[in-house]
């Protein structure tokens, strides 16, 4: 053994600790992947060393390569070997190593249960505290269900220490394995409670993270909760504490009344930021989740906003942050309060950190309103100009273009203010977002119908200016915005005060240099400012004008008919063929205007974006019907899709259009009409709107809208939207003063009213009118356009899985379960565990994969273990209810022949008696002191509908003896499960007094209201009747022990069920199925059927030949779906239900009495 | 607490620590873009940024940035808090730390960090404690001498 450490000791000074191989990547910069490549080998031969030093120092220093950014995957085997040293030394590194290098891919994982289990129970709580925080990190969905008893047990070890870790580790077994937390629940709620404030706090840590997810499982927990939160002083678990209440608060109104008090209390007492910070984050929850307008609750408000500002001014960069990120959440439902801080805010625009000056921005976003819009603009207008640095100046700039656009230009007042700060923004140099620009243009110019003698205008002197903006042409994204100028001065050229200039402007040389898309809308507005020009020339006796603007057209179409571009190309030559048979005509003196300009009349109305999609499928429209006759099967399949679409299509679409007549468009028109008159956002048709170059007598009728333009448009240079914010000012004064008049004359005139109201305060929001009424255009939406219904929530989120009742009792089936692959060895102590580990694991990896194969008998394995271990092992309280079901389970398949033999005689008496309770359940009586012949109490269980947990047992008690009985008492030995239901003030173990005496030969009914928790598991409860039997000259006391037998089916009730509904619970995806098959069965389907409906409550959904369907319920709202299908004497029955174990037993159940049937016919 | 990261100025990763299952290339990638955006950002910056659906919260302490990703509704502060909180732990544990103390004991760096965070959650909050548990591990271990021969010495805090 010495020699051994000598010899260990000797080999390691040869070799390279981690601290050499750290050196040695250091000094060897320039050829480290070399150098590693060695070191791993190196490695690689230290690993195939038995010496577990050397193996630990390998895989240490593998460790450090696997963070360097190498593959270490190949070394996963010898990292459980040190794993599992004896040796707490290379224990923690073998752990260490997994924690860094394992991932749930990794397959050696499942080798290491064993070997962790057995640290988990080791005596030194360093080895299971190392077991424990690798086990954080790699934990797996089978190790997590594998362990998570054994973690369990470690919540209530002696050690702080662990129960701390076991706590913490919870959760994360919580999401590999959901199906643990309801069973570790009850565990961990005690926990709150731990004198040991480490485990306390872990605790609330766990449970904090699971009601983040799933608040409403936890609502219970509120009390308890708060008094933590009174009570507690620790920040770390108080932080926690609020930010589950911040969570709760939404589901539950009044808890959120309780906490402002406690919660402002701590904002004015606590000296930690951190603390500060996560209650005003709650308290700011709690507001937005209660009913606005409580007046004690704006000071609650104001003191978040207050201390905001605080933390907002504080010189500390992160406390600014975090103050302009929690005002942004005032802002949504307290407004007003966030906005009398503008100054501050514009303030943080200053600020040399960025993204303090972005939270900033979005935070003015939601504080504009239509007194500040301008202001506001106007600084940010002068950040853009200060602004270093592309990527925030083009942050600015789309803040601006959102600020501005924002719920439907809800903001702007003035239209020509906006459309001058669009044309200011295009001066910005090298910006990405010239689409953006040019896409406001084009909405407001299109949606906005006054303001397109002023747009038209302004984008004229833009085209006019082009060369500005397109200094270094295609790399700069500005150009964009002539995209934009082109098409309103095409498409709004009736409106353009000198469209030959314009029309020149757009055929300069210099144009043929902008992209393609540009030039093509370049050359088709073009096309549209000829029409016009010719238009406007109509009355001109001297065709000059005209005829030179044809002239100019021909002169420089060419360019563009030479372009790469294809669609360029093909625009340009269609119009120039077009311009030169115009020029034709002209020389002939033809009046050619009206023609052209028919051309491009009618109204280009804007779209919704989404409003394709919603077009509603028409009635009597079956997308997935055939249009013709399917194709027979006969045809090849390759040329059948060919001869729908060729051959059909054609026909189809073109002759709809002609089919419209006159009289239908008419009346089309006129209901168009009619709903846009009561459209309040439409614009009304006043001739106008439209282009009715067509019916010229409504030209006179053109009201030009009348805009007071003060500023004058012949700036050469581009407009100043200052003048605007100037003239804006002046004329809310004017209005405020106008106003001021009216009310006094009003209150001359009503002196009586209260007019104290309308003092001059500040202005409101409806105070402000706009400059000049502007309607904005909605964009068109199909009628009868369905809501869009976009909920997706991420199927993949693992907390998903977590959303569980938690208040429900515990059922037997949610037991951890604990397996183990001997169970001999399972009983020792745990301590006392000799087996070579890595044998055992590598025996282990081969059962596992034996295990895949046969899922089902691994299960059914561990179950017949579970008893075993859990009477060692769990709580008392856990094993005694554990080991009796199971025992019962065991039992079960021996009575349960007698039971249901004796029903089917009971049923058939029971029938005469006219009984017709639906729901009644027939079940097995036994007698288990046959001695007694005298009564023979028949039983029913219904289960109660309303209660779910409630169970009614009728009784019938007959006197077949002689003599008379009276002060019968009636008592159930409970189980944990199931209860009787004794009146108030009764012991646990007091008998019923049945409320009658039985004459002799006679008999009665008495009913037992029983509670159930779980109804997943048959169960058997064992009574005792005590009586006196009277005779005419003695009474003597005697007693009958009976049992009650609650098998599954009897939880069912028959309940119809349609087959689309069927077929939607089986779609759903949340029942599990099983099956059965039943051999030798040879009676009539329907026979069948009806035995299974009567015996089991089911009822039948649909049948077809020898296969149906069925359906079932349970009291506690399980669903129980069949379907049994028969063929030469054998019965398959496949069934799904959402719980499994209720099904498994109910299938048994079935089987039996399938049997017992077989017996009765044989 | 998703992970954490330690890198130093030149963005060499010092030590990582995911507390959610990610696959290599992930990790990999995750890091690497994180690094360049944090080294990106000037001094004067507020120790927050918004990444993907997460968090970062970040400081940096003489050569080394560390690094974690919160979630959504987590506390910033307290991130800090954690932060510096370890730090301070390394420097109890290595007497005046520096990044060299964390890269050639970068297991010691690990054992002391899961003492305080399991699962991404902080399991003890007294500095006390966690030390005095390594401490135990430690004697538990046997003595090794760590020299490393004259390296300049950089300390954190």
């Amino acid at each position: 053994m010495a020699l051994k450490i000598v010899k260990g000791s000797i080999d390691r000074m040869f070799d390279k600790n981690l601290q050499d191989l750290v050196r040695g990547i250091r000094n060897h910069k320039d050829d480290e992947a070399k150098y590693i490549s060695t070191c791993i080998d190196e490695i690689k031969q230290e690993l195939k060393q038995d010496n577990i030093a050397v193996k630990a120092n390998a895989v240490c220093k593998l460790t450090y390569l696997q963070m360097l950014g190498y593959d270490v995957s190949w070394a996963a085997f010898n990292i459980v070997e040190v794993m599992s040293s004896s040796k707490f030394t290379y224990k923690r590194i073998g752990y260490l190593a997994a924690s860094q290098c394992f991932h749930e891919s990794t397959d050696v994982i499942m080798l290491t249960t064993n070997q962790i289990r057995k640290d988990l129970s080791s005596p030194n709580q360093y080895d299971t505290g190392v077991a424990l925080t690798g086990l954080s990190c790699f934990v797996t969905p089978d190790l997590a269900r594998d362990l998570a008893n054994d973690i369990m047990t470690l919540m209530s070890h002696t050690k702080p220490y662990i129960r701390k870790k076991a706590v913490l580790i919870m959760y994360k077994v919580f999401l590999k394995y959901p199906e643990s937390l309801r069973p570790a629940f009850p565990r961990l709620k005690e926990k709150l409670e731990d004198p040991d404030p480490g485990v306390q706090s872990a605790a609330v840590n766990v449970i904090c993270e699971l009601a983040r997810r799933n608040p409403k499982n936890y609502l219970s927990l509120a009390p308890l909760f708060f008094k933590l939160m009174t009570s507690s002083t620790n920040n770390w678990v108080l932080i926690k504490i609020i930010k589950l209440f911040g969570a709760l608060t939404p589901l539950e109104p009044r808890l959120g009344k309780k906490l402002i008090e406690p919660l402002t209390n701590l904002i004015h007492s606590t000296s930690a930021m951190s603390l500060l910070y996560e209650c005003v984050n709650t308290v700011i929850a709690v507001l937005i989740s209660l009913s606005s307008g409580m007046p004690n609750h704006s000071a609650s408000i104001q003191l978040c906003v207050q201390k905001l500002r605080i933390l907002i001014e504080d010189s500390d960069q992160n406390l600014k942050y975090l103050g302009l990120l929690a005002m942004s959440k005032i802002l949504k439902t307290h407004p007003k309060s966030v906005q009398s801080h503008k100054d501050l805010i514009l303030q943080c625009l200053d600020d040399k950190d960025e993204s303090i000056r972005l939270r900033a921005l979005d935070l003015l976003y939601g504080m504009v309103s239509k007194k500040n819009l301008m202001e506001i603009v106007k600084k940010l207008m002068l950040h853009v100009d200060k602004a270093e640095g592309t990527t925030y100046r083009d942050e600015l700039l789309t803040k601006i273009i959102d600020i501005c656009s924002q719920s439907n230009y809800q903001y702007i007042t003035n239209f020509e203010w906006y459309i001058s700060i669009l044309v200011e923004l295009t001066r910005l140099e090298g910006t990405r977002h010239g689409h953006l620009i040019a896409s406001q243009m084009l909405d407001v110019a299109i949606r906005v119908k006054a303001i397109r003698v002023f747009a038209v205008a302004q984008m004229a002197t833009l085209l006019d200016n082009a060369h500005l903006l397109t200094g270094n042409m295609q790399r700069n994204g500005i150009c964009e915005v002539l995209y934009a100028a082109a098409w309103i001065c095409g498409e709004f050229s009736e409106h353009l005060e000198n469209p030959l200039q314009t029309l020149e402007a757009m055929l300069r040389p210099k144009v043929a240099t902008l992209p393609g898309h540009i030039q093509a809308v370049y050359v088709q507005n073009a096309a549209k400012l000829f029409a016009t020009v010719l238009q406007s020339q109509k009355d001109n006796t001297d065709g000059t004008t005209a005829q030179e603007t044809s002239q100019l057209m021909i002169d420089r179409l060419p360019l563009f008919v030479q372009s790469a571009n294809l669609e360029v190309q093909e625009r340009a030559s269609c119009i120039l063929q077009l311009v030169k048979y115009i020029q034709k005509l002209q020389q002939k003196e033809v009046e050619v205007a009206e023609e052209v300009i028919a051309l491009f009349a009618g109204e280009l109305n804007p779209v919704a974006p989404k409003a394709q999609k919603k077009v509603p499928i028409p009635e009597g429209l079956d997308l997935d019907a055939w249009i013709n006759e399917p194709p027979s099967e006969s045809e090849s399949e390759d040329e059948q899709p060919k001869a729908i679409f060729t051959k059909e299509e054609p026909k189809h679409s073109r002759p709809r259009h002609t089919e419209v007549d006159e009289k239908e468009l008419a009346r089309r028109r006129e209901a168009r009409k009619q709903e846009q008159a009561n459209n309040p956002f439409y614009i009304k048709a006043s001739p106008s709107s439209q282009k009715v170059y067509q019916d010229t007598p409504g030209v006179e009728h053109i009201p030009v809208v009348q805009i007071d333009l003060s500023v004058p448009l012949k700036v050469p240079g581009l407009p100043m939207s200052d003048q605007y914010v100037k003239l804006e000012e002046e004329r809310r004064q004017k209005e405020r003063a106008d106003k001021k008049k009216k009310e006094k004359k009003k209150k001359k005139e009503k002196r009586s009213g209260r007019g104290k109201k309308h003092d001059s305060g500040p202005e409101s929001e409806e105070d402000i009118t706009p400059a000049h009424m502007v309607d904005i255009v909605t964009e068109e939406m199909p009628e009868n356009a369905l809501p869009s219904d976009e909920d997706d929530k991420d199927p993949n989120d693992p907390h998903k899985a977590l959303d569980i009742d938690l208040d429900k009792p515990l059922a037997d089936s949610e037991k951890l379960p604990v397996r183990s692959h001997r169970p001999t060895e399972v009983q020792k102590s745990p301590d006392g565990d000799a087996v070579s580990t890595l044998q055992e694991a590598k025996r282990s990896i081969k059962e596992k994969k034996e295990k895949k194969k046969d899922k089902e008998r691994d299960r059914k394995v561990r179950f017949a273990f579970k008893c075993h271990l859990l009477s060692n092992r769990i709580s008392a309280r856990y094993a005694s209810s554990m080991t009796k079901t199971s025992h019962l389970k065991v039992f079960n398949d021996s009575y349960l022949s007698f039971a249901f033999g004796r029903r089917a005689k009971k049923r058939r008496r029971r029938k005469n008696t006219n009984m017709k309770k639906r729901g009644w359940i027939y079940s097995g009586i036994s007698q288990t002191s046959p001695s007694s012949n005298l009564k023979d109490p028949v039983y029913d269980i219904q289960g109660n509908l309303q209660d779910g947990s409630q169970v009614v047992v009728s009784v019938i008690f007959e006197n077949k003896c002689d003599s008379f009985l009276k002060s019968m008492e009636f008592n159930v030995l409970d189980s944990l499960n199931s209860k009787l239901q004794r009146p108030e003030g009764a012991g646990a173990h007091d008998g019923l007094t049945v409320p009658f005496q039985l004459p002799p030969g006679v008999s009665n009914e008495a009913r037992f209201v029983f509670t159930v928790q779980s109804i997943v598991m048959p169960q058997k409860l064992k009574g005792t009747l005590t009586f006196i039997v009277k005779n005419e000259d003695s009474s003597t006391h005697e007693k009958l022990d009976f049992k009650l037998h609650f098998t599954c089916t009897s939880y069912l009730i028959t309940t119809p069920c349609y087959s689309d509904a069927f077929a939607k619970l089986l779609e759903s995806g949340d029942l599990k199925g099983s099956s059965v098959k039943l051999e030798g069965i040879n009676m009539p389907f329907h026979h069948l059927l009806a035995r299974i409906c009567f015996h089991h409550h089911f009822s039948v959904v649909e049948r077809v030949d020898s296969c149906a369907s069925m359906y079932s319920r349970s009291i506690q709202g399980h669903h129980v779906c069949l379907l049994v299908k028969t063929s030469n004497q054998t019965v398959s029955i496949d069934a799904k239900c959402d719980e499994p174990a209720l099904l498994g037993n109910v299938l048994d159940e079935i089987k039996q009495t399938f049997s017992e049937c077989d017996c009765v016919h044989g | 607490m998703q992970f954490m990261l330690l890198f130093s100025r030149q963005g060499k990763l010092r030590l990582q620590k995911w507390y959610v299952p990610l696959s290599d290339k992930e990790k990999k990638k995750i890091t690497r873009e994180l690094v360049q955006t944090i080294l990106a950002r000037k001094a004067k910056m507020c120790s927050f940024l918004e990444w993907r659906d997460l968090k970062i919260v970040y400081k940096r302490y003489a050569s080394l940035y560390f690094c974690c990703a919160i979630e959504e509704q987590d506390n910033e502060l307290i991130t800090l808090e954690i932060i510096h909180r370890y730090v301070e732990l390394l420097d109890k544990y290595f007497g005046s730390v520096c990044e060299l103390d964390i890269i050639f004991n970068f297991e010691k760096a690990y054992f002391i960090l899961d003492e305080f965070l399991l699962g991404g959650e902080a399991q003890e909050t007294s500095k006390k404690n966690v030390l005095k548990a390594i401490e135990q591990g430690d004697l538990l271990q046997e003595n090794q001498s760590a020299d490393w021969g004259g390296l300049p010495r950089d300390e954190l805090l």
